[in-house]
């Protein structure tokens, strides 16, 4: 494998780690509240769609993008009535947004575009485009870093390098932050923060409300990004592997970085068979290559990974006590 | 600050013209049909320490709750400082100088101390320059009142004493004139409770307001100034500790005379039913709970086992009622028990004639959803007399349930009645019936009397007396050190998975006891 291979294998990990990042963190949130979000999928397919669906219509992607991220923070705010004002199970609560978005993506898209349930390729400025970082063209035959600079890091979309940004930013809120520290404590102990004064309810629907942000920017960046519009169940089970990644970094915004990146690889790999072949000796079947992420998560999930202690409160509703 | 100083003072009603800290003016609280709280009506000085006492389920703890905000009064007004003042939440109490201690700590456990104090009351959005005022702040209300704390320790690797001076310290923080305590010495060794007497003395004196809610007759005797009674709902009496008598307290809070003191005659000890040879179980999470024990218990003689809840006696108990596996020596009427594998479990234990009342009864004890009947049959089930055929005899077992209802006072004696429906001492005493009328060998028996009122501890304090008193060897662990006095032949002490030494009751002293729960040993605390 030479240089320029690893430094497209490592592009392709960019991209394809970007929506998992986004929707990891937006499970970081949720869940750092005390409330578990099953749903990270659903959000990103619906915002998958609506973002296509605008984009196409109006000819601008970032319209798309708002509307992409409306419609996962509808469906954000669906789950914090649910789980926060009623008490609601919260896995059923996702699992039920994740069967309504599948549903109803498809139904939508065949009734507008009749195209077999998805949206018409976007163009043009219904896509967003590739931005090129400054000096990356001057920088390109310096050796090794030039190369890793002008090729590896610069040439993707905004929502990518939105997404590595939101890293640090989530790391600051949360730990250098008086709603950090809220948001942290309740996800802990709710009846800590409730007997201090500040408003238990209030917390976990702003934490709900930016996870739909997350997730409405990861579905944007799966239809107007990565591909050129909507497809059925276009989010092949990321959100599922997001909350993998999630326990993986064991609820922190740079250990998320980290597991994401691993997943995007190894989704990376599954692309460059041929690469695959030439590692390893023997034959690699492509289904196997495919289902690596997904056998990571189910090991990951087992718990081979050490122990990953998750918010204390997570999953119960909040009932005031005596 | 100064002028509240002097106004303080020794004598509970310092300035007699100033207006109480808190009056109450005639709060009812219904939830559905039952009425927690009926037209009570209180007064607390300032600058005293106010004790509020009650059995469960008289309204203590809903009264405390609707002065801080947690629920809303159906009726009547609440003043501070002779204001009238509405408390629709926690923030309006604690902005009215309210500072609430739970019983069950309301800190975040892998939090510092220091955030857990300055959570809710935060100077601004960033948390660093928070941080480095409120540690300031907090060392100096921490020298002020005595209360020393590390600020960058975590509440998850502190001590519950320590814990329980963060939830003070976190209330004085955000400047609380009025401090209330919920059964604060529950979780305490007498030596840490005495300790944090000595910090509400201080408080006081600094002309704090003081309520303490509590079902301990010696602690309210022991600290407080003035003592008000709830009994149903209602606030019977309030009076000056000083002219009181725990005898008269006691009256009042159940509405009958009361025996305080278990009454017994020596025990008669005959041969050795239980015994333990260093016996040692990990949980688990693969901490050690018990380092090897040692002990035994003899016919006709009760051991109590005396320790702060944690150290161990918890797991003593499963383990010698199957409930969890150990390793070491067991040996029941001179025959070895196994601790693990097949034969170790709840059914063979009582095959072998232990018997078990567990130290949870909602959770181990009972299944609450169950009818009385039902729940008399569990651990039975097998039982010839409670079979018809290779059915269950529901009817026998119903007319078996209605005979132990009668002859332990169950009240109401209804079987069909789910567990849930009875109060807490009904509760316990379904559980001892159906252990104890199975003629036992040995009885193992943890805290019996948590959560009970006074009148049904005297009953259930009788039984075992009488169970002792017909040639059977019962083990008792209770956090409750009156208890384990009162009842016990002989008094083993716990600490760390330990015993760290044995006591005759007529020989000991609570000091002498308070210390070994604390792991001080023979030689190094005696003097």
């Amino acid at each position: 494998m030479d240089f320029s291979t690893l430094i497209q294998i490592l592009d392709s990990t960019l991209r394809l780690a970007t929506p998992l990042l986004l929707a990891c963190l937006a499970g970081l949130f949720s869940e750092r509240s005390g409330i578990f979000d099953i749903g990270l999928e659903a959000k990103m397919l619906i915002a998958a769609f609506f973002s296509a669906a605008v984009a196409y219509d109006s000819g601008s992607v970032w319209l798309g993008l708002l509307a992409g991220i409306a419609a996962s923070m509808v469906f954000a705010a669906i789950h914090g009535v649910a789980s926060i004002t009623f008490r609601g199970n919260q896995l059923i609560s996702g699992v039920a947004l994740n069967f309504l978005a599948s549903g109803m993506t498809v139904l939508i898209a065949q009734n507008w575009f009749q195209q077999g349930g998805r949206t018409p390729s976007l163009l043009g400025k219904a896509r967003f485009e590739p931005l090129t970082l400054p000096f990356a063209d001057a920088l390109k035959d310096v050796p090794i870093l030039g190369p890793l600079y002008s090729d590896l890091l610069s040439g993707h979309s905004i929502l990518v390098y939105v997404a590595l940004l939101a890293v640090p930013a989530s790391w600051w809120v949360l730990f250098r932050t008086r709603f950090g520290l809220r948001l942290r404590a309740v996800g802990e102990n709710p009846a800590a923060v409730d007997t201090a004064g500040v408003s238990v309810i209030g917390l976990r629907y702003a934490a709900v409300a930016i996870a739909g942000l997350l997730c409405g920017i990861a579905g944007a960046y799966l239809a107007t990004g990565l591909q050129a519009g909507f497809v059925k169940d276009m989010t092949a089970g990321r959100g599922y592997i997001a909350l993998a990644a999630l326990i993986f970094a064991k609820w922190r915004p740079w250990y998320a970085l980290g597991a994401c990146l691993l997943f995007g690889l190894l989704q990376a790999l599954a692309l460059r068979t041929d690469v695959v072949a030439a590692i390893f000796p023997f034959k690699m079947p492509v289904q196997l290559l495919d289902s690596l992420p997904y056998i990571l998560t189910v090991v990951i999930l087992a718990g081979f990974v050490g122990k990953a202690i998750p918010p204390r409160a997570g999953g119960e509703p909040y009932v005031k006590e005596r | 600050m100064k002028d509240l100083a002097e106004n303080s003072g020794p004598t509970p009603d310092a300035g007699p013209d100033a207006p109480p800290a808190i009056e109450l003016r005639g709060i009812s609280k219904a939830f559905g049909p039952v009425q927690a709280n009926k037209d009570i009506s209180l007064k607390v000085a300032k600058g005293t320490i106010h004790g509020i006492i009650g059995e469960n389920g008289a309204g203590k703890s809903t009264l405390m709750s609707i002065l801080y905000g947690f629920y809303k009064a159906d009726s009547g007004e609440i003043l501070i400082d002779g204001k009238p003042t509405e408390i629709p939440d926690s923030q309006a109490a604690i902005a009215a100088g309210i500072g609430m201690v739970f019983q069950h700590f309301k800190l975040v456990e892998n939090f510092s101390v220091l955030e857990n104090v300055v959570l809710g009351a935060e100077d601004g959005a960033l948390l660093r320059p928070t941080l480095s005022k409120a540690r300031k702040h907090l060392t100096q209300i921490a020298k002020e009142y005595e209360m020393n704390v590390d600020p960058d320790a975590l509440i998850e690797e502190i001590g519950v004493g320590m814990q329980q001076r963060v939830e003070i310290l976190k209330s004085l923080y955000r400047h609380a004139d009025i401090l209330i305590l919920d059964e604060p010495t529950g979780v305490l060794t007498p030596a840490e409770a005495d300790h944090l007497f000595r910090i509400l003395r201080g408080l006081k004196d600094e002309g704090k307001t003081i309520i303490l809610i509590t079902h301990k007759l010696r602690e309210i005797m022991e600290v407080t100034d003035t003592v008000s009674v709830m009994r149903r709902g209602e606030m019977t009496a309030t009076v000056k500790t000083a002219e009181t008598s725990p005898e008269e307290l006691a009256e009042l809070m159940v509405g009958r005379k009361v025996l305080l003191r278990v009454d017994k005659t020596p025990a008669t000890p005959g041969k050795t039913i239980l015994k333990v040879e260093d016996l040692k179980v990990v949980d688990e999470d693969g901490v050690e709970r018990l380092k090897g024990v040692s002990f035994e218990v003899r016919a006709g003689e009760i051991l109590g086992i005396a320790g702060v809840a944690g150290n161990g006696q918890s797991e003593l108990l499963e383990v010698l009622g199957g409930m969890m596996a150990g390793t070491g020596r067991v040996e029941l009427n001179g025959e070895s028990i196994d601790l693990t594998g097949k034969h170790s479990d709840g059914l063979s234990r009582r095959k072998r004639g232990i018997s078990h009342v567990p130290e949870d009864r909602q959770r181990e004890g009972l299944i609450m959803d169950f009818a009385a009947w039902e729940n008399v049959a569990f651990g039975y089930q097998y039982d010839d007399s409670y079979k018809s055929g290779w059915l269950m005899d529901n009817a026998g077992i119903r007319r078996d349930t209605e005979g132990k209802m009668e002859r332990f006072d169950v009240r109401p004696p209804n079987p069909q009645l789910a567990a849930k429906n009875f109060s807490g001492g009904n509760q316990q005493k379904i559980v001892l019936a159906r252990e104890i009328e199975r003629n036992p060998d040995l009885l193992l028996v943890g805290q019996p009397t948590r959560g009970v009122d006074i009148g049904a501890i005297e009953f259930i304090h009788q039984s075992l007396i009488q169970l002792r008193d017909a040639g059977k060897a019962i083990l008792l662990v209770s956090v409750e050190l009156d208890e384990i006095m009162g009842l016990s032949d002989r008094i083993a002490v716990m600490f760390d998975g330990r015993i760290m030494g044995e006591r005759l009751p007529g020989e000991t002293t609570e000091g002498e006891l308070g210390l070994l729960m604390a792991g001080v040993t023979d030689g190094e605390g005696a003097a």
